[in-house]
């Protein structure tokens, strides 16, 4: 895995929530609140105004300090379930992390985020993305096009789910027809992470 | 869309100024915005703490005082507040006898309070609200979601906290409101999130949206808009059928903000009669606007089965900005 420019990374990922937060919201209008995008926007404003401070810190710290950003100023249920993924990644990945490690990393995250949203596969959430490109990433033969082919695969296959988690299981069937934003948000943050990564972006 | 407002960043911030400005002997804020907060403590009482995304005023901060909550941390417009607000809230007001927090069933509400729980050193007991029959429960899914039956739940705590109960008690008693109420909800309209600029759901001038909850999320199904009677049929039915109770009970007909108080009196004239029909008998009204969706028209019911200790703390004496008896 190539070097992480953890400045570069940092801007395009919240320049790709910040720049995504109308369709965010727009998706959550249909099956939640209409908050998503807001609530990510601010809270990754919050993070790139935090820059330079996180970026002279060693990525897992600068990860730690990212998820506790998430959790002190998102709020709903995007702030603990973020600041749980970025905080359990800060504290199981090492400074230079291999597919390996970030495989196993990010295993170790979905275990911290379905023990607080108490959410499994199916549910028509973020795991739905989570969980098979952690998968795919275990398999050893990942490319940075088949990992984001596989998180938006991921977030497509909401779609046809009827959610039993989040706002959106209280439109029970009516919640079936409609993509989770909050897959939705996770796919385009591990396709924002690929492009740095990659030198796409 | 057309708000009395400054900008939509800064809303809260100045209604919350606001809200204390008006009732600053009541009240006063904490930093930054973070919790409401009841003037003066009295120590040796269990701190009662609750909390949630505003849009629902008055709704906590209004029902913080004598009474009821020392304090409410508000979060963004439909977004749980977050754990620093209740630990700097909680570090604020418990004055020794614990803290019990009363937060509505959302995940978002629900992890936030968690991960507060988790970094607060004193003693904190949660009641969890899930009043609304709209929602079918089950295992494998959120559950009810917490609705206007919040309401009740505070205020029956409040008064018995301000009597002195402990906080076992406490959390026993609020569980027990909990369980002995109900609402469901109705909405002629969507609502307009600030930051959002346009309505939440698009529905026309001849439908309705049954079984809403107070965050302009839509309703289990849409209908053709019908009379206040079928209205109120529908909505009775669905939490007696529930709740499954009969004898004295509290009618609690609550408008979402943008329903005249005309027109929840018609409710409330409806939801009586039908009441009757399920051998159920309200002791105790309140009609009003108290757990809102912005301007979102409709209103919700809300049917709690009284006994003797609960119409007691019901009456006991309160002094909020938005409810105020006995004193």
């Amino acid at each position: 895995m190539p070097h992480v420019n953890f400045p570069k990374l940092l801007d395009h990922v919240a320049a790709t929530v910040i720049s995504h937060a109308e369709e965010l919201t727009a998706l959550d209008s249909a099956i939640g609140d209409a908050d998503h995008g807001l609530n990510m926007k601010r809270g990754f404003e919050l993070v790139l105004a935090d820059k330079d401070r996180l970026a002279a810190m060693s990525l897992p710290e600068a990860l730690k300090a990212i998820g506790m950003i998430l959790v002190m100023k998102v709020g709903g249920a995007s702030g603990p379930l973020y600041g749980t993924l970025f905080m359990t990644l800060g504290k199981e990945l090492p400074a230079e992390p291999t597919v390996a490690d970030t495989a196993r990393a990010l295993d170790a995250a979905i275990t911290a985020m379905k023990a607080r949203g108490k959410a499994e596969l199916g549910n028509k959430t973020m795991l739905d993305v989570l969980s098979p490109v952690v998968a795919h990433l275990a398999s050893g033969n990942a490319t940075f096009e088949s990992v984001r082919t596989t998180a938006f695969a991921g977030a497509d296959a909401t779609i046809p789910m009827k959610a039993t988690k989040g706002r959106a299981s209280f439109l029970g069937d009516r919640s079936i027809g409609h993509m989770d934003p909050g897959s939705r948000s996770s796919s385009l943050m591990i396709a924002a992470i690929c492009d740095v990564l990659e030198g796409k972006a | 869309m057309k708000k009395l407002m400054n900008s939509a960043g800064t809303i809260l911030t100045e209604s919350l100024d606001g809200f204390v400005a008006a009732h600053g002997d009541i009240v006063s804020l904490g930093a930054e915005h973070k919790f409401v907060r009841r003037k003066n403590l009295k120590p040796g009482k269990v701190a009662l703490l609750s909390g949630g995304g505003a849009g629902h005023e008055p709704l906590h901060a209004g029902l913080v005082g004598f009474g009821m909550l020392d304090a409410a941390c508000p979060g963004q417009v439909f977004t749980s507040p977050t754990p620093d607000q209740m630990l700097e809230a909680t570090q604020a007001v418990d004055t020794g006898a614990g803290t019990l927090f009363i937060v509505k069933n959302y995940e978002g509400d629900v992890m936030n309070f968690e991960m507060a729980l988790d970094m607060c050193g004193s003693t904190v007991e949660t009641v969890i609200t899930d009043d609304d029959v709209a929602v079918e429960n089950s295992l494998y899914t959120t559950g009810r979601r917490g609705v206007a039956g919040t309401l009740v739940v505070e205020k029956i705590v409040g008064a018995a906290a301000e009597k002195g109960a402990d906080l076992q008690k406490l959390k026993a008693l609020g569980d027990r409101v909990n369980r002995a109420t109900r609402s469901m909800g109705v909405a002629l309209t969507s609502c307009t999130v600030p930051a959002a600029g346009k309505p939440t759901f698009e529905i026309s001038g001849t439908e309705m949206e049954m079984g809403v909850g107070i965050h302009g999320e839509p309703g289990r199904r849409r209908v053709a808009l019908k009379s206040a009677n079928e209205i109120a049929e529908e909505m009775v039915a669905a939490i007696a059928g529930d709740l499954k109770a009969k004898g004295d009970c509290l009618l609690f007909v609550n408008g979402f903000g943008g329903t005249p108080a005309m027109e929840l009196y018609v409710m409330y004239n409806a939801a009586l009669a039908q009441l009757a029909k399920h051998g159920l008998k309200p002791c105790r009204s309140l009609v009003g606007s108290y757990v809102t969706s912005l301007d979102m028209a409709g209103c919700s019911i809300t049917v709690s089965k009284f006994d003797d200790e609960m119409a007691t703390m019901w009456d006991a004496p309160v002094h909020t900005a938005a409810l105020r008896w006995g004193m």
